[in-house]
């Protein structure tokens, strides 16, 4: 947070992080479009159940959509409150952007011990596998993201993340709404198609 | 030595790049001279076909991850900053994490040489050995149950990332850190390649990452991503892999034509002739790369329809290739041509490549190819493309570059022989292989029959790879003798045109002591619309700013090989070691306080 990129001379006149960081993301849909095609190609080739509509649980999932989706909103709170250097206001959003991510984070591990107890684990089938190592890596990147805010919300409590800092927390709200983003396409592919 | 250790400055690390790279480069060398040795004559005796496998799975491996590759990026490394008029890269510490990563990947891999009695085998029994580009399901445990895969998929994953950490940071890097003036259109050639090889680094690297993956998942906790029985497809690594592997190839190539139109204009005294053609079929080249590369799997059975629609993409990809080989034929005629060692290979990067790319149109047709799949004919394509191709343009960029990244010149005399012995040498040992694939034989078998009638080209083939063997370590001892007895360099001592030619051989910490501000194309030439540009003062006229060093990038890295070897041995703990290593590296880095 000691960076001083920001005041740097740049060619392009984009902070340098944040062209590193589109690039970044330019890179993560591939690897996601990697997955989620694995998945479609592989969607009803499953030999043995458990099948998707035997297990899926869409109200379930679906309140945990809304939760991934209200932490976007946190997360644009934070950046907006950090930008007009409301710090209070910043830690408490950056807080509630982490803890919805959290939220999220546990729906899945409910989500996926209930799988494991109904027959289905990465093992079972091709369903299993796609299914899991898809949302398996989704589910990694949010606690990633999660690490990150709770980082930024306690040098934000330290007083080391300021208004001069809104840089970095703007990085961070590309990378958290990219992985929400991601989530959505996930949600309709996997869940609400049939 | 805490200095290296701890370096950011871009000039460091592409040294350390280079010579690193370089000890990699020899040892795929070996690797492949005892490949040749076993093929001398039929029925060789000189390896088993267990080791036989691992041998050319890790020359291949090794050759493509870790000497073409990093080669490639040593002179990203040492050059674009320089060629942008930049006093480093965008991020130095992640440039240094990316150095460390391909380093400690690199001796992963390597490791598999030596570490077999770990794994109750003995040694040089468990490197990779499902060739470079490791089908499945032949990959998969139970055809493959030791830890020989394991080696190979953990550590390309390492490998990867890399690569992809470089990717961002050269992206922002050329786009950002340009110096004033230095329009888009007005960078050099080669830091055009460079940035294009950098977006294929970045959208190909994540989808072989993904197939590694799954090939890790399949291995490790008995997923089926590639297992026909679970109503799976071996195919989907196929496509995965290829996906990745035909950028790939663009990825190999475009640095080093990158660098023969840096060295051509130079020594012909010319511009290069159609510079925006030649950056535009860049870029082309770039797009199309990521539309053939189902032309690997016409063996496959993929259909008419796709076979012809990657037949035509692939035929189309020829013509900004082509287009590029024109515009240096036109930059030597007329020119004034000094025959420099660097002139020398740039020209043999053309003729070269130009038989590598024909053999590569005639396996754009499925039924040629279909012939042609899985023999030597193939294996000489490769090479010509690879070696005489990639090799000699880094070889190009080398004899150019070396007095601006150490202040001493190569002996030129040294660098002819060099030359002409790795020409002759390369073109005897894989000119034969074209016939020998098309008289049958295949390529990854440890031996053949008398009856087959190959023998005599296999001898030849062998002694051409010898040569070439001789021809490197003359070219190393050229390297070693710069350092006691090479001529020392001035700033400019071929007379080039871009910025790395107006400041000190090797440069200062600082490279420029004022960045200079760009007017043109070819900023140190003088030509008619243009003045040729000052250089900048011996001596900075104000304090310059250097970042110092950091441990942090080389924790980080660390954390990556302890996390593969805690899969290796199945050892749950020791990833959480990684993993705590990486996290204490990435947040000391975080929060160090460090000025770029």
């Amino acid at each position: 947070m000691t960076h001083a990129g920001t005041a740097h001379h740049t060619s392009m006149g984009l902070d340098s992080r944040k062209m590193a960081f589109w690039a970044f993301i330019g890179s993560e849909c591939l690897l996601f479009g990697s997955l989620i095609s694995t998945y479609l190609v592989y969607k009803g080739r499953s030999v043995v159940g458990p099948y998707p509509h035997d297990i899926l649980n869409i109200p379930f999932t679906s309140v945990s959509t809304f939760d991934l989706l209200m932490s976007s909103l946190m997360m644009v709170l934070a950046l907006a409150a950090v930008q007009r250097g409301d710090m209070k206001w910043g830690k408490i959003w950056l807080l509630a952007t982490a803890l919805l991510g959290l939220v999220f984070l546990g729906g899945q591990v409910i989500e996926f011990t209930e799988f494991v107890h109904k027959g289905l684990t990465i093992s079972t089938n091709l369903f299993g596998c796609t299914f899991f190592v898809l949302t398996g890596t989704h589910g990694a990147h949010v606690a990633v993201g999660v690490l990150w805010l709770l980082t930024l919300f306690v040098r934000a409590l330290q007083g080391k993340l300021e208004r001069a800092n809104a840089m970095t927390v703007e990085i961070t709200g590309l990378y958290w709404h990219f992985v929400d983003v991601v989530w959505i396409v996930i949600f309709t592919v996997v869940y609400l198609i049939q | 030595m805490k200095s290296w250790l701890t370096t950011t400055d871009h000039k460091r690390i592409g040294l350390l790049y280079f010579w690193t790279a370089f000890a990699f480069f020899l040892i795929g060398g070996v690797e492949a001279l005892i490949i040749r040795a076993q093929l001398a004559q039929p029925n060789g005796h000189v390896v088993s076909a267990e080791t036989y496998n691992q041998l050319f799975t890790m020359h291949g491996t090794t050759m493509i991850f870790l000497a073409l590759m990093p080669l490639s990026a040593s002179f990203f490394n040492y050059i674009v900053p320089l060629q942008i008029g930049a006093r480093d890269v965008a991020f130095p510490r992640l440039n240094a994490f990316s150095y460390w990563v391909f380093l400690l990947g690199g001796l992963f891999l390597n490791a598999s040489w030596l570490v077999g009695p770990l794994f109750h085998a003995g040694m040089l029994n468990v490197a990779p050995d499902g060739g470079w580009f490791g089908y499945a399901n032949l990959t998969e445990r139970p055809f493959s149950p030791g830890p020989n895969i394991d080696f190979w998929v953990l550590g390309l994953q390492i490998l990867g990332i890399s690569s992809l950490a470089a990717g961002f940071n050269f992206i922002v890097t050329i786009l950002n850190l340009r110096a004033p003036g230095m329009k888009l259109m007005r960078l050099p050639t080669f830091t055009w390649m460079t940035l294009v090889t950098q977006f294929l680094v970045i959208t190909a690297f994540p989808v072989i990452t993904v197939g590694l993956v799954f090939l890790m998942f399949d291995r490790f906790f008995g997923t089926h991503f590639y297992i026909h029985e679970a109503g799976a497809t071996p195919l989907l690594w196929q496509h995965l892999f290829w996906l990745f592997g035909h950028p790939e190839v663009y990825i190999l190539i475009l640095p080093a034509m990158g660098i023969v139109s840096e060295v051509l204009p130079t020594f012909a005294r010319k511009p290069l002739f159609g510079y925006t053609v030649v950056v535009y079929s860049g870029i082309l080249i770039g797009f199309m790369g990521w539309g053939v590369w189902s032309h690997h799997m016409f063996a496959v059975g993929l259909g008419p329809i796709a076979d012809s629609v990657f037949a035509a993409t692939t035929m189309l990809i020829a013509v900004p290739t082509g287009v590029k080989i024109f515009n240096w034929v036109a930059t030597l005629w007329g020119g004034d041509i000094r025959g420099t060692t660097a002139l020398h290979f740039a020209v043999g990067f053309i003729a070269m490549f130009i038989i590598g790319g024909l053999s590569g149109v005639s396996h754009a047709s499925p039924p040629a190819d279909l012939q042609q799949t899985d023999t030597y004919y193939v294996v000489a394509h490769i090479h010509y493309v690879l070696f005489g191709g990639t090799i000699f343009g880094l070889f190009a960029g080398i004899y150019y570059w070396w007095p601006k990244m150490t202040g001493r010149m190569l002996s030129e005399t040294l660098g002819k022989w060099h030359f002409w012995l790795q020409f002759v040498g390369m073109n005897l040992a894989f000119f034969p292989m074209h016939f020998i694939g098309l008289l049958g034989m295949p390529r990854r078998i440890y031996t053949y029959p008398p009856e087959l009638g190959v023998a005599q080209l296999n001898l030849v083939s062998t002694v051409g790879a010898f040569l070439i063997g001789v021809s490197v370590l003359l070219f190393l001892y050229n390297l070693v003798r710069t350092r006691s007895r090479g001529q020392r360099a001035a700033n400019d001592p071929w007379g080039g045109a871009t910025l790395e030619w107006s400041i000190p051989s090797p440069p200062p910490v600082y490279n420029f002591s004022v960045i200079p501000t760009i007017t043109s194309r070819l900023p140190r030439w003088h030509t008619e619309r243009h003045k040729a540009m000052q250089d900048p003062p011996a001596t900075p006229p104000a304090p310059i700013h250097v970042p110092g060093g950091s441990w942090w990038p080389l924790v980080a890295a660390l954390g990556l090989p302890v996390m593969a070897l805690a899969l290796l041995t199945h050892t749950l703990w020791i990833v959480f070691a990684g993993v705590a290593l990486l996290l204490f590296g990435i947040y000391r880095w975080a929060f160090e306080p460090f000025e770029v």
